[in-house]
């Protein structure tokens, strides 16, 4: 049984904790991001009509869908070195949250897009509007509203996923876990702990994209 | 070099094929108990008891709210402290179980909700238990929003299942980690894996689109 519990423990190794906190939070930022950036690029890539820009686009999201991002870690941190690119453990695991949640985010981003009627789209050709303004005026503002949301979920999702950057020995919130687990050997100090931090984010956040969408819900009412 | 390279990885084909197998009866025996794990409490959830349903979300959110790496440290390392020793192998698949029975929960109980309430009321009118209701009046309805979402959580379950190398199962992933300490080609190394992965998980995706396309199709408007 766990009598033998030790609250003090965690209280020595707070600090620890907090500086991993703090890792994860801002190393989760980023990637978010990043997977940003990678999401618009490829779904603006994937509504192109041609096919020299869509299928590859294509393929990337399919081949990132289909694989485990703790390969595809290990991917970019055993080859990059392989290519000249030698680069601190958590630059790789940046990358990687980022090309990862990238492909998830153009999905997304896509279901989003297609949402608007197609009534919309040709409203707005027939008043004239450049393809710019479309999408700036017409377009973009709705699918802004249906993708807030599922855009949140997968912040949790990436959250979550950074903690396998521990396992390349960056030294996030999971990673000051395994310390005080191999440290002391007190494993149920250690994980209890991060769980418990994890969670915290994870209401976080969750109650963000509750509040979101409550917002949003009734915004979209008025129009 | 790339030769020297190339020769040393076919030596190492029978280990990669161990890899796979682990990771195939891995994902196929947690699936199974997952998907029957996750029906039932998906069932007992949208019951009328409150303090159960109650219970179940606690326990779903908990499992939602903390990443798997960290759920596998606490199976594997704080169950033998109450006295239950465990090998990776089962450690394994309870973690993986659980995670899928969890995330199979909530499509349960969506699935569920989607079925209009006049349909249950009247199974109700027509006499039939609660059983029958279930099994002959909802759950069939609910299937149709169920199938895509749950081929999904399928995928996400074999990926989650390469997380399980951190506590030493020689999986794809794991086999990958330890060519690569031979072999120093990580590219190519875990571009292998990474096909490994690629041909269980891809015909599942398009299934899943195909269900969903389906799925919609039928429900949809009348197409003219």
């Amino acid at each position: 049984m766990l009598e033998n519990f030790s609250f003090r423990t965690i209280v020595e190794y707070l600090p620890l904790f907090g500086q991993g906190l703090v890792t994860t939070v801002w190393l989760s930022a980023l990637s978010f991001v990043g997977a940003l950036i990678v999401g618009i690029v490829l779904c603006a890539m994937n509504l192109q009509r041609g096919w020299l820009f869509r299928v590859p686009a294509k393929a990337y999201i399919d081949a990132v869908r289909a694989t485990p991002l703790l390969a595809q870690l290990y991917f970019l941190y055993f080859g990059l070195p392989r290519l000249g690119f030698v680069l601190p453990e958590l630059v790789v695991g940046i990358l990687a949250l980022s090309l990862n949640s990238g492909a998830y985010i153009a999905e997304i981003i896509r279901a989003g897009i297609l949402s608007i009627p197609r009534g919309q789209v040709e409203a707005s050709v027939a008043s004239g509007m450049t393809y710019v303004q479309r999408m700036r005026l017409v377009v973009l503002p709705q699918a802004f509203k249906v993708t807030i949301p599922p855009l949140l979920g997968q912040a949790i999702v990436l959250v979550k996923d950074s903690a396998l950057l521990s396992l390349i020995s960056v030294s996030e919130l999971t990673r000051a876990g395994q310390l005080l687990a191999s440290d002391r050997f007190m494993p149920a100090e250690g994980f209890l702990t991060i769980a418990a931090f994890y969670l915290l984010l994870y209401y976080g956040l969750k109650g963000l994209a509750g509040l979101s969408s409550r917002w949003l819900g009734t915004a979209g009412a008025r129009t | 070099m790339i030769w020297q390279q190339l020769q040393s990885l076919a030596g190492s084909y029978p280990l990669a094929l161990r890899g796979l197998g682990m990771t195939v009866v891995l994902s196929l025996i947690s699936l199974v108990l997952g998907t029957l794990l996750g029906f039932g409490l998906g069932i007992l959830r949208t019951g009328g008891n409150r303090l159960i349903s109650g219970l179940i979300g606690a326990w779903v959110d908990l499992i939602r709210g903390t990443p798997f790496l960290v759920q596998i440290f606490l199976i594997f390392f704080i169950l033998p402290e109450f006295g239950i020793e465990l090998d990776a192998f089962t450690a394994g698949i309870i973690a993986l179980t659980n995670l899928a029975a969890c995330f199979i929960c909530e499509i349960v109980v969506a699935g569920i909700r989607s079925v209009p309430t006049g349909q249950v009321e009247a199974a109700l009118a027509s006499g039939l238990s609660r059983w029958q209701r279930m099994r002959q009046v909802v759950l069939p309805q609910a299937m149709r929003i169920v199938l895509p979402p749950l081929v999904g959580q399928y995928v996400l379950l074999i990926k989650d299942s390469s997380v399980v190398s951190a506590i030493g199962l020689t999986d794809l992933t794991r086999v990958g980690w330890l060519v690569v300490q031979r072999v120093p080609n990580g590219l190519l190394v875990f571009f292998l894996v990474g096909v490994g992965y690629f041909i269980v998980c891809y015909p599942l995706i398009m299934l899943a689109r195909r269900l969903e396309r389906r799925m919609g199709a039928a429900h949809g408007e009348v197409q003219l």
